[in-house]
C-alpha cells in the first residue's frame, strides 16, 4: 500500500510522505511525560510534560541552559532520561536506541557527511534502510528538488554555502520519512537573511509533509514566527505552552511576559484583592502573581502613551526609529526606565531631555515580584 | 652622479631598501640552510650509490636471504598495520566521542614507547613471552604495534580532531546507522588523512626497525642488511639504497593519491603528521 502510493507520487512528480499514502495528512502524536534529567548537581530537566498534536510545530524557547536541547536530544534518543517516557504514537520508545526511532534530525552544526556528495548525504538514510539504489537515487532527487538543491546534488558539503549544507540536511532527515522532525537550532550559524528565507522554507515544508515538528531555538521571533505553539522554558520546566500570540498577549508568567518581546516593569502598589495602582491609576490585575508584597507591573511598550508635558512624570532620554513605530525610552521619577512605541510622526517631536508624561490605559496588568 | 642618486634613494626611501636588503639576506641564509642540508643528506647517499656500483645492484636480487628477508618484513608490516588499525581506531574515535577528557592521558600513555628504549621493551617482553610466541614472528609484529602506537594515535587523533565525530556520528545514528556501518562509511572515510599517515609512519617503522628484530634473532630485511655486509659490503649497500628507494616510492605514492582523494571532498594535502583542516565555507 505504501509502495504503491509512493510510486504515484513519484510518477506525479509529488513527494508522497508516509502519512499521506496511509490516506490522512496527520503526523505522528508525541508526548513528553515528565521527564526529568539531572547533570551533576544541575537539573536540566525538572519534570518536564508536553503533548505535540499530530502534524504540529512545537517550538521550544529558552535562555540557553534551560533544557530545551536535552529535552530534544531524550526524543532523539542521544541522551536518556532519569526518569519519566517518551511517547510516540502512544508506546514509550525510551528503550529504543537513536537508529530505529525514525526521527530525523537537523543539527546546528554543519552535519553532512563531508565524503559524499548532496545527493548521497541525502539518500544516506535511505541507504541504512536497504533501499533499492535506483528508488533511492529518485526518493533523494525528489527530496533535494523539494529544498530547491537539484543543480547542486552532485556537489561535495565543502561546495556549498551553510543555507544549502542545512537545506541539505533537512532533504535528507526527511527522506526517511520520520515519525518527527527535531530541529536543534538549525538556523543559527546563518546570516539573518538565509535565515529568513530558510525560516519559510522549512514551516511550508512542514506543513506540506505534515510532519510532527520539534524545533529548539533561543531567538523568540523564529520560534513565534514558525511555530503552531511555542513553549517557554526555564531552568528545566515548562513555563507556559501557548500559541504564539498567546504567548505575548497573555503570558502565564513573569519570565515568559520578559522573555518574549520587550516588557516595562513598573513599580505598584497592591490595593486590595485583584487591584493594583501603576503610575498613579488603579488597574484590574491579571491572572496569577504574587498577591501580597511588594510588586511591579509589567506592560509592553505598545501598553502605555507617552505625550509632551511640560511638568510630566518623566524626561525622554533616547528613542529608537523603527519603521512605523518609534520606541521612545522614558527616565521616570524613581529612577524607573521605561520604553513607550509611538507612531512615528508622533515619535519625531520626543527629543532626548523632553519632558513627558506617560500614562497607562486601565487594561488588565500582569504584576510580579519586585525585583531587587 | 650615480653616488648621488644614490645618496638621494637612500635619503627618500630607506625603510624599502631595508627591508629589500632583510629579504634578500633572508633568502640568502634559506639557500645555505638548504645546500648544507642537500649535501647532508645526499652525499651519503651518492657515496653508497659509488660503492655498491652497478654490479652490487645487479647481484643483490639474486643474493640468498633478500627476498625472504623482505618478504618477512613486508609481511610484519602488513600484520602491524592490521593490528594497529584494528586496535587504534576504535579506540581513538571513542575516547573522542565518550571520553574526551582522557584524550591527554592516552596520549601520555601513547608516548611511553617513544621514552623506553626498544632495547629495554624488547628484553622485558623476551623475559615473560611463552616460548611458542617467541619462536613465532608474529611476537615481532606486536611488539611493532607498541611502538607504532605514537605515530598511530597521534596521526589519528589529530584528524578526528578536524571533523565534528560527535554531529557526525548522532546523525548518521538518527538516520538508522549502527556503530559498525557509522564507523566504516562515516568516520573512516573522513579520517583518511589520518589514517594514512598512520600508514606511512607504521610501514617506515617496520621496513628499518633493527634492535627489536635482530634481539628476537628473526632476520628482517634490516637485520639480513647487517649480517650481509659481513659477506659483502657492496650487495649490502645496494640493498639498503633499493629498499630506501622502494619505500620513499611507496610514500610519494601514497601521499599524492591520498591528497587526490582528500581534496575531492574538501580536505588538504596529506602530509604525515597534519591532517589539513577542512576548509569552511560560512553563508
Amino acid at each position: 500500500m505504501t509502495a504503491k502510493a509512493n510510486e504515484t507520487g513519484t510518477a506525479a512528480g509529488v513527494y508522497a510522505p508516509r502519512t499521506a499514502a496511509s490516506g490522512s495528512l496527520e503526523g505522528t502524536p508525541v508526548s513528553l511525560r515528565n521527564l526529568t534529567r539531572a547533570f551533576g548537581a544541575t537539573k536540566a530537566l525538572d519534570g518536564m510534560s508536553l503533548d505535540i498534536a499530530p502534524g504540529e510545530l512545537v517550538a521550544l524557547l529558552g535562555p540557553s541552559g534551560c533544557g530545551k536541547t536535552t529535552a530534544l536530544r531524550i526524543v532523539a534518543g542521544f541522551e536518556f532520561a532519569d526518569s519519566g517516557e517518551v511517547l510516540v504514537n502512544g508506546k514509550d520508545v525510551s528503550e529504543v536506541p537513536a537508529a530505529k526511532r525514525d526521527m530525523g534530525m537537523v543539527f546546528q552544526s554543519y552535519s553532512l557527511f563531508p565524503n559524499m556528495n548532496a545527493m548521497d548525504n541525502v539518500g544516506f538514510g535511505l541507504r541504512m534502510r536497504k533501499t533499492a539504489a535506483a528508488k533511492r537515487r529518485s526518493k533523494a532527487g525528489e527530496l533535494l528538488e523539494m529544498v530547491g538543491l537539484s543543480a547542486q546534488a552532485g556537489q561535495y558539503p565543502h561546495q556549498l554555502s551553510g543555507g544549502q549544507q542545512q537545506r541539505v540536511a533537512l532533504a535528507r532527515a526527511l527522506a526517511i520519512e520520520p515519525h518527527v522532525l527535531l530541529l536543534d537550532e538549525p538556523l543559527s550559524a546563518l546570516d539573518a537573511k538565509v535565515r529568513l528565507q530558510l525560516r519559510e522554507q522549512i514551516r511550508n515544508l512542514q506543513q506540506r509533509l505534515g510532519t510532527t515538528t520539534i524545533f529548539v531555538t533561543h531567538d523568540q521571533e523564529e520560534a513565534l514566527s514558525m511555530a503552531d505553539r511555542v513553549g517557554v522554558m526555564s531552568k528545566g520546566k515548562l513555563e507556559q505552552v501557548a500559541e504564539p500570540s498567546e504567548l505575548y498577549s497573555r503570558p502565564a508568567t513573569a519570565f515568559v511576559a520578559e522573555f518574549v518581546g520587550t516588557m516595562n516593569r513598573l513599580p505598584a502598589q497592591l490595593a486590595g484583592p485583584g487591584t493594583v495602582i501603576v503610575l498613579g491609576i488603579s488597574c484590574a490585575v491579571m491572572e496569577g502573581g504574587p498577591t501580597e508584597g511588594p510588586v511591579d507591573a509589567l506592560v509592553r511598550p505598545e501598553g502605555l502613551t507617552v505625550a509632551a508635558a511640560e511638568g510630566g512624570n518623566g524626561i525622554v532620554t533616547g528613542r529608537t526609529f523603527l519603521g512605523a513605530t518609534t520606541r521612545v525610552a522614558v527616565l521616570l521619577s524613581g529612577d524607573t526606565e521605561v520604553r513607550v512605541d509611538v507612531p512615528s510622526t508622533a515619535g519625531a517631536e520626543m527629543t532626548p531631555g523632553t519632558a513627558v508624561q506617560v500614562s497607562l490605559p486601565p487594561a488588565p496588568v500582569l504584576v510580579a515580584p519586585r525585583e531587587q | 652622479m650615480a653616488s648621488l642618486t644614490r645618496d638621494l634613494g637612500i635619503a627618500t626611501a630607506p625603510p624599502p631598501r631595508v627591508a629589500r636588503s632583510r629579504r634578500r639576506s633572508f633568502s640568502g641564509w634559506r639557500w645555505v640552510v638548504m645546500i648544507i642540508a642537500g649535501i647532508y643528506f645526499l652525499l651519503p647517499l651518492y657515496a653508497a650509490l659509488r660503492f655498491a656500483g652497478l654490479s652490487g645492484f645487479k647481484d643483490v636480487f639474486t643474493t640468498p636471504g633478500f627476498g625472504s628477508s623482505l618478504w618477512l618484513s613486508i609481511r610484519l608490516a602488513a600484520v602491524t598495520w592490521i593490528v594497529s588499525m584494528l586496535l587504534m581506531i576504535p579506540t581513538t574515535v571513542y575516547v573522542h566521542l565518550r571520553m574526551p577528557g582522557l584524550r591527554r592521558l592516552l596520549e601520555g600513555v601513547t608516548i611511553l614507547p617513544i621514552i623506553i628504549p626498544p632495547v629495554v621493551l624488547i628484553i622485558g617482553v623476551l623475559q615473560v613471552m611463552p616460548l611458542a610466541l617467541r619462536a613465532s614472528e608474529w611476537l615481532l609484529a606486536l611488539e611493532y604495534v607498541v611502538l607504532a602506537m605514537p605515530f598511530a594515535y597521534r596521526a589519528l587523533d589529530a584528524s578526528l580532531r578536524a571533523i565534528d565525530v560527535k554531529t557526525l556520528t548522532e546523525a548518521a545514528g538518527s538516520l538508522g546507522s549502527g556503530w559498525l556501518s557509522t564507523l566504516w562509511r562515516v568516520i573512516l572515510p573522513n579520517i583518511r588523512t589520518g589514517v594514512i599517515s598512520a600508514t606511512i609512519l607504521i610501514v617506515a617503522l617496520v621496513l628499518g626497525e633493527f634492535t627489536m628484530a635482530s634481539l628476537d634473532l628473526k632476520q628482517t630485511f634490516p637485520v639480513w642488511i647487517v649480517l650481509f655486509d659481513q659477506e659483502n659490503a657492496q650487495i649490502s649497500v645496494a640493498a639498503s639504497i633499493f629498499a630506501l628507494f622502494v619505500t620513499w616510492v611507496l610514500l610519494m605514492l601514497i601521499t599524492v593519491v591520498a591528497t587526490r582523494q582528500s581534496r575531492r571532498t574538501g580536505g588538504g594535502e596529506v602530509t604525515l603528521f597534519t591532517a589539513a583542516p577542512r576548509q569552511t565555507i560560512g553563508n
